[in-house]
């Protein structure tokens, strides 16, 4: 019962991420586009509830003056945040157009929570943005990867005979294929640009290609050593056939192979596009991903002199986390 | 006991050693030509440490073809004339003086006497002879050659004496005397044997033992350590003394370090490992800066470099390409009022501010405001404005539909791409400013960021691209480096390549211009042509110029005679004037 509850509660906080990210367009404040170019790399805005007249229910911020040495708050005027303002349009899923926004303040003053990057555009906003791209592609690419590696993998497994050693064969030819060369080579191919779509597609498509072999392997060793269980065995002469020893008692083991790569692999696959957009093969600017924001951390600047621009990495973490705890949960549950 | 002895003893080699790795300057004995450096002092001993990306891939001058290898090559090496980077004009080097005949054709160059090479042989006019003739060698495939062919012919190259030597060019070359620069002089007693057995190519690899390794620079090869270091020593035989005729080098030893990017290279800087930095970006200088308090470093910013970064589109010739989708975008970027229009919707204020944290000029033409030789400054600066920017799309037939989008004469909507390498961060973000930029007049330009060797396969060979942000420049300040740009049928004549006739009466113009300041000897009337080049290219925008970064270098406190300059190689190009404050082994003096 307390598996029960934990899976219960993380799931739910796995719903609840997405669908931040579904809604970003209401909860961000701005366009993940828009430029400020008067304030560049600001730190996240201080929201304040109390100034020297006392303490104020409605927050408000200072407006901030930046040079190259930094920025510093403005005190002479108070903005007060509102809630449920109009701002720019947005759509929702691509069906709902809307420009209703969760907070905003009035201009001049802009509200930062996570600080701004090098073209002064909100962080706060192109962390939720970018979640839409990167939840969605680590999610899609591992469920594509895991189909193809358990479809692979259990026939080489249960088969085995020529098929296995075609099948793997084929995997270890992925595993040494140079990369780096196989991606530039695949860029050649494709049209300059891409559409964000076909981009979506291309990530998803890419990263799924790559990542299959070692999945594959795993669960070709857990099927081959479920087959020659007494248990199968048993089955088998009780008259099963291939799809019912299968279904029924060798791919429940598998299972827990799948869920940890699961666990493992969305992570990795949302950092992955960091690397493919290296290739012009990742989401372009100045549509934001926690793999292209992830990308500007590459510079020790940056690393060191504006924290704030970890916030896709902690964002990141935090969806690994969930993620790891949920495999493990189900792992248990499972078995 | 014994024990305590052997330690000792070892330590006392180990002294013994260290003392022996640094040979001590040779005394400068009275019929030896050297050079003196009326401006400089310093104190003998130590050694510099230097970061470099990777590691060179030849110690050959004729062959090395990457700026690593150079960089490295530079130090052991020296030239007959060399080009002073600080001043940015001729020196005297091994060649102690010139004289150039009335038409400009024939250069007689008088030669040190008594100079010798690093392992202690003499120098005279037969190396000299000897190096020219390799580097003129088309089986030797030297970088270099096609400095020295002008119209197709080579110079003639003839000993008069054993300390002279005259140059005989096909033509009149202006500023030919600057050519030497960048020639290091062989030794003909250790390289004649491997290129008359035709083993050149092979010759001076990293592999090499040190003592066949001799030139004529300031430090000689004393080890090196594959993927980690190369160590260099003094030269003790080097030719230039200081004021008060003590021979240079000051250092004992110069170790390049192999360290990797310019961030590893940074932080091998602030951890004290190395004691020079070469070139800076903006915010690597801004971390510095905000501990200079602290460190004591020394940081300098030199203003505005040579270089230059642009847009480019793609107007080459391309039928029979079946790059339809492109050729039919080139009607726009054919159009001059097109490109007019996108220069003036580029806000460079915000380039230089965002790109550069404000270390670096805004550009409108090829020459920046840090070549003050040579830059037009007459050339006009105007400000950004999407109102031009408007009137100009306008007047040439370009329309707006209802939603903003900027729409061709025939009705399509303008959309193009941009390419760029996704290693330089600072032309990431140019592009990604540019894409905000033009999107206000309507233009929808998609950022595709490419690894570097595949945007240069589009932009040199498959023509495969609409439009490109690239950088050039930064050699010399003199226009004679760039006439690959800007003739017609050069090789980097980006915009449209292999060209044999020029396609436009204005790149005729260029054409002539250049090559006729090529043969001009006058300064004043070289500067009126080259002038005028620019005024042509600001004008017929083939390149829409962004912006230059400023020169930024950095050393610890204790380096003496640190001057960094525009010249690559910016801050060791004086590494003979190069020293340390605190040098404990002052007492050589």
């Amino acid at each position: 019962m307390r598996t029960k509850a934990r899976v219960r509660f993380l799931v739910f906080l796995l719903v609840a991420l997405h669908i931040l990210a579904v809604i970003a367009g209401f909860i961000s404040p701005y366009d993940a586009k828009e430029q400020d170019r008067s304030h560049p790399y600001a730190s996240p805005t201080r929201v304040r509830f109390a100034d020297e007249s006392g303490f104020h229910f409605r927050p408000f911020v200072y407006t901030s003056v930046c040079d190259f040495e930094g920025c510093r708050e403005d005190r002479t005027q108070e903005y007060p945040i509102h809630f449920i303002v109009t701002g720019p349009s947005y759509s929702i899923l691509g069906i709902f157009k809307w420009d209703y926004h969760l907070f905003g303040i009035d201009r001049p003053a802009r509200i930062a929570l996570l600080g701004t990057d090098a073209f002064g555009r909100d962080e706060f906003s192109r962390v939720l943005y970018g979640g839409q791209i990167s939840l969605a592609a680590g999610l899609l690419a591992t469920l594509i990867t895991l189909t193809v590696a358990a479809i692979i993998g259990t026939i080489s497994g249960f088969y085995g005979g020529w098929i296995d050693e075609a099948l793997m064969g084929v995997s270890e030819l992925f595993l040494s294929l140079p990369w780096l060369y196989f991606l530039i080579g695949v860029r050649a191919f494709l049209p300059l640009h891409v559409s964000p779509i076909g981009t979506f597609f291309l990530l998803v498509g890419v990263i799924g290609l790559i990542g299959w072999a070692r999945p594959a392997r795993l669960v070709r060793g857990v099927v081959l050593s479920a087959r020659t269980c007494n248990y199968v065995a048993a089955a088998r002469g009780f008259g099963g056939s291939d799809i019912y020893l299968l279904w029924r008692h060798v791919l429940p083991g598998t299972y827990g192979v799948l869920l940890t790569q699961a666990a493992l692999l969305i992570p990795l696959y949302i950092a992955a596009e960091a690397t493919l957009s290296f290739f012009g093969l990742g989401v372009s600017e100045p549509v934001p991903s926690w793999g292209n924001m992830l990308a500007t951390l590459q510079h020790y600047n940056v690393l060191v002199s504006y924290g704030w621009l970890l916030a896709p990495a902690m964002a990141l973490v935090i969806t690994s986390v969930i993620y790891g705890l949920l495999a493990d949960a189900l792992h248990s549950r499972f078995s | 006991m014994k024990v305590i002895a052997r330690l000792a003893l070892g330590m006392c080699l180990c002294v013994a050693q260290s003392r022996a790795a640094a040979p001590a300057p040779q005394p400068v004995s009275g019929n030896e030509d050297v050079a003196r450096l009326e401006n400089t002092a310093g104190r003998y001993g130590g050694r510099i440490v230097v970061g470099q990306r990777s590691e060179p891939k030849t110690l050959n001058p004729a062959t090395a073809t990457d700026a690593i290898s150079r960089e490295v090559i530079g130090r052991l090496n020296g030239d007959l004339i060399e080009i002073n980077r600080s001043t940015q004009k001729t020196e005297p080097a091994l060649a102690k003086s010139w004289k150039i005949s009335p038409d400009g054709r024939t250069f007689t160059l008088t030669l040190r006497k008594g100079v010798r090479f690093s392992d202690g042989q003499p120098f005279d006019a037969d190396d000299v002879i000897f190096s020219f003739a390799v580097y003129l060698d088309e089986a030797v495939g030297s970088p270099q050659r096609d400095l020295l062919m002008i119209d197709g012919k080579p110079p003639s190259i003839t000993k008069l004496d054993p300390y002279t030597v005259r140059f005989v060019l096909p033509r009149p070359y202006a500023a030919a005397e600057r050519l030497f620069d960048g020639f290091a002089i062989l030794p003909r007693h250790i390289l004649e044997k491997p290129y008359r057995e035709g083993r050149f190519a092979q010759a001076w690899a990293l592999n090499t033992p040190a003592p066949e390794v001799a030139g004529l620079g300031p430090f000689r090869v004393k080890q090196y350590w594959p993927g980690q270091r190369i160590l260099l020593e003094r030269n003790p035989y080097y030719w230039k003394t200081d004021r008060d005729n003590h021979r240079l080098p000051y250092l004992d030893e110069l170790v390049f370090l192999f360290v990797g990017s310019e961030d590893a290279q940074l932080m091998r800087f602030e951890a004290g490992e190395t004691d020079l930095i070469n070139r800076l970006s903006s915010e690597n200088y801004a971390l510095l800066s905000k501990e200079q308090s602290r460190t004591q470093m020394q940081l300098t910013d030199l203003g505005p470099s040579l270089e230059y970064n642009f847009v480019l589109f793609n107007l080459n010739d391309l039928s029979g390409k079946k790059l339809d989708g492109i050729a039919r975008k080139q009607s726009w970027f054919l159009d001059l009022k097109f490109r007019q229009a996108v220069s003036a919707a580029i806000d460079r204020d915000a380039i230089v501010k965002l790109v550069y944290g404000t270390r670096g000029a805004p550009l409108w033409g090829n020459v920046g405001p840090g070549n003050k030789m040579w830059v037009n400054s007459t050339l006009p600066h105007p400000s950004r404005s999407l109102e031009t920017a408007r009137q100009l799309l306008k007047s040439a037939g370009f329309s707006w539909n209802g939603s903003g989008e900027l729409l061709d004469p025939r009705g399509q909507a303008v959309e193009f791409s941009i390419v760029t390498s996704s290693s330089n961060a600072q032309r990431m973000k140019m592009a990604t400013l540019l894409q905000e930029d033009l999107s206000q007049v309507g233009m929808q330009v998609h950022v595709v960021p490419l690894e570097f060797r595949a945007m240069l396969d589009r932009v040199f060979q498959s023509f495969d691209y609409e439009a490109a942000i690239m950088g050039l420049g930064g050699g010399d300040a003199d226009p004679n480096p760039e006439m690959n740009v800007w003739l017609s049928n050069g090789s980097s004549h980006l915009w449209r390549l292999n060209e044999n006739q020029p396609s436009t009466a204005w790149e005729r113009e260029i054409d002539q211009l250049m090559n006729e300041q090529m043969v001009t000897l006058d300064y004043h009337k070289r500067k009126k042509l080259y002038d005028r080049v620019q005024q042509i290219i600001a004008e017929q925008l083939p390149f829409i110029f962004l912006a230059t970064p400023n020169i930024l270098a950095g050393a610890k406190g204790e380096v003496g005679n640190f001057q960094p300059a525009l010249l690559d190689h910016y801050t060791l190009w004086n590494a003979d004037q190069i020293y340390l404050r605190n040098s404990e082994n002052a007492g050589l003096r």
